[in-house]
């Protein structure tokens, strides 16, 4: 099954088992059912609770705010990544602070899902990974899906929670078939992970101690790094342990500090610009933590102006 | 259920919210006292140096919180913004939760974390960030209308917060919706310290009939006048299930937060005719009213008396 099917389904399957959510967005409304086709057949099965908004993106987040102020799901579609920057202000001036200044007396549950990224030829201001400007908002979650964590359990996960989330999802991955356990090519799965944070997804052909580098990416970046690492055992049997996180932030440090501890060598890849970046946030925490235990400088791969 | 009503089952002290039983215009006229006094002792309390920070006091303006929430009944919802404690004070009466809660004491509302403009008790909110509560407001409007409830969600924003591309986000939405949403907008003239001539273009309640929003305005500081403009407009959008929006053009006869007037003098003071308390104390027997202001001083001083040993 495709990612962006397997979103759909994730999404009809939460409208169906949970009464509480409420689903909108622009364009979202069936026989369109969205610019990624992740709603199609949501408005036809749910009429009341799948809504389709002007294009006012803050007022999309905001309306969010209140229903999760008032006991609701929302889970809202912010059409490109690049409009989360309309939603700035609510997300971190409102969504993410309800629950904290007012001491828990409320909880604003909002998820806001976004398609992320480039490599479709929308341009400079349909392609960005603005993510990286939300990562480090208190009280905000901010998680990116994968090839290999499957949505249900990430939107279980994120409606049995209190925390807002920002749910970023990179377009390329929308076509691609999902992993089940086993299948990451030829390499094998891990999962590790601290409780209450989805698993950091584990990929490496032989034992980590035998791994030359711990990579970390996430998105479509992980499945870009998981194929070049996979030429790279095969053409060059040079081996790394890939690892990818579903949370963006807060970080879930200890699986990652287990590898890196292992390699001795990290290397993070993202597609946001360089700089300030969720690399460097990575690079600094298991600087800090693994000082004189890295064998090498760790490195950040990231484009520096897209 | 009546707003005096819902007063005497959820709290407070009736020397401030006045008793069941209470003639009307005695009890709009303590109401007001209360919130008035709240603030002045609130920048009394500044000047003795037992608060910090800032807060936005709404002295001239306590006669529209005062008259709308006669009209509002147990389930509606009030979202209001950083001139929020009159709104506060008139729906829920509780001095005490809202003094602690600026003082950052544990035992306030929020425990002392949301500060002045940071308030959250049942049926009520607040953030002090401008515009962002409208869709908020909206949503919560919109649960109501899921639910299948007649509950209203209110809102209320200065002139100022018109600059705002939200608000207009929201109304368009809301009207679309036919969300059960009531926005209070309090024209005070001033946004901060930038008269609106310099800030705002246009006619005020046009931005609402743009959208359909049916429009209740009003220009006064007489408690019994916003009474009536606020019965028409909260009535109205009950029986539409829709939005709506009540424009009441009002002065603030205090600073915007504190020690930052530079309104003229001569302004200020010709609006002090216009008090809400003096216009409409003036239907209240003198003695009557002599006796609600000692029974207002004396409930704050109960207050900040034990506030102050938190």
């Amino acid at each position: 099954m495709i990612y962006a099917r397997a979103l759909g389904d994730t999404l009809h399957h939460t409208l169906e088992t949970d009464p509480r959510v409420v689903v909108l967005g622009e364009d979202i409304l069936d026989p369109y059912g969205g610019a990624f086709k992740v709603t199609r057949g949501l408005s036809t099965d749910f009429p009341e609770r799948v809504r389709t908004t002007p294009i006012s993106e803050a007022a999309i987040a905001g309306v969010s705010a209140g229903l999760a102020l008032a006991g609701f799901r929302p889970i809202a579609e912010i059409m490109f990544g690049d409009f989360l920057a309309l939603c700035f202000d609510q997300l971190a001036n409102h969504i993410s602070k309800y629950g904290a200044m007012y001491d828990g007396a409320a909880a604003c549950p909002v998820v806001i899902r976004t398609p992320s990224g480039g490599g479709r030829g929308y341009g400079p201001t349909h392609s960005q990974s603005l993510e990286k400007h939300f990562l480090g908002i208190p009280h905000l979650r901010v998680v990116a899906g994968s090839l290999w964590h499957d949505p249900v359990t990430l939107f279980d996960d994120f409606l049995a929670g209190d925390a807002p989330v920002l749910h970023i999802e990179h377009k390329l991955l929308y076509p691609l078939q999902v992993a089940t356990d086993g299948e990451a090519g030829v390499a094998a799965i891990g999962r590790d992970g601290s409780r209450g944070v989805p698993p950091t997804v584990s990929i490496r052909l032989v034992p980590r101690e035998d791994c030359a580098v711990t990579v970390i990416a996430y998105g479509y970046q992980a499945e870009l790094a998981r194929r070049v690492l996979e030429r790279l055992a095969l053409e060059e049997e040079i081996f790394a342990e890939l690892l990818v996180p579903a949370q963006l932030s807060p970080v879930d440090w200890d699986p990652l500090e287990r590898s890196v501890a292992a390699t001795g060598s990290l290397l993070t890849v993202e597609e946001s610009t360089g700089g300030w970046s969720w690399g460097t946030e990575i690079v600094a925490g298991m600087g800090s933590r693994l000082f004189g235990r890295l064998r090498r400088a760790p490195a950040v791969l990231a484009p520096h102006r897209t | 259920m009546t707003a005096s009503l819902q007063a005497l089952e959820r709290r407070v002290d009736e020397r401030l919210m006045g008793s069941f039983g209470e003639p009307r215009d005695a009890r709009l006229y303590r109401r007001m006292r209360f919130i008035r006094r709240f603030e002045e002792t609130l920048l009394g309390l500044f000047e003795e140096g037992l608060l910090n920070g800032t807060t936005h006091a709404c002295i001239g303006q306590e006669a529209d919180a005062v008259g709308l929430v006669e009209h509002l009944r147990e389930g509606d919802h009030l979202f209001s913004n950083h001139r929020c404690h009159g709104h506060f004070l008139a729906w829920t009466g509780d001095a005490f939760g809202l003094l602690a809660e600026i003082m950052g004491k544990p035992a306030g509302l929020c425990a002392g974390i949301g500060g002045s403009q940071h308030i959250c008790a049942p049926g009520f909110k607040s953030n002090g960030v401008q515009g962002g509560i409208v869709p908020a407001a909206a949503g919560i409007a919109l649960a109501e209308q899921l639910r299948g409830s007649d509950a209203l969600s209110v809102v209320f924003l200065g002139d100022g917060t018109l600059g705002e591309g939200v608000v207009y986000e929201t109304l368009n939405l809301a009207a679309l919706w036919q969300l059960p949403l009531l926005v209070v907008l309090e024209d005070n003239g001033w946004s901060q310290s930038t008269p609106s001539g310099l800030n705002l273009a246009g006619d005020i309640a046009a931005r609402f009939t743009a959208f359909g929003l049916q429009v209740v305005e009003v220009d006064t500081t007489d408690v019994l006048g916003i009474d009536a403009a606020a019965d028409e407009a909260v009535s109205g959008c009950r029986a539409r299930r829709g939005p709506g929006a009540l424009l009441i053009h009002t002065y603030r006869l205090c600073h915007h937060s504190k020690n930052d007037d530079n309104r003229p003098v001569e302004e200020v003071q010709r609006r002090w005719r216009y008090d809400p308390l003096a216009v409409h104390g003036t239907r209240l027997d003198p003695a009557d009213a002599a006796g609600i202001d000692t029974e207002v001083e004396d409930a704050l001083e109960d207050c900040v008396n034990r506030v102050r040993q938190l």
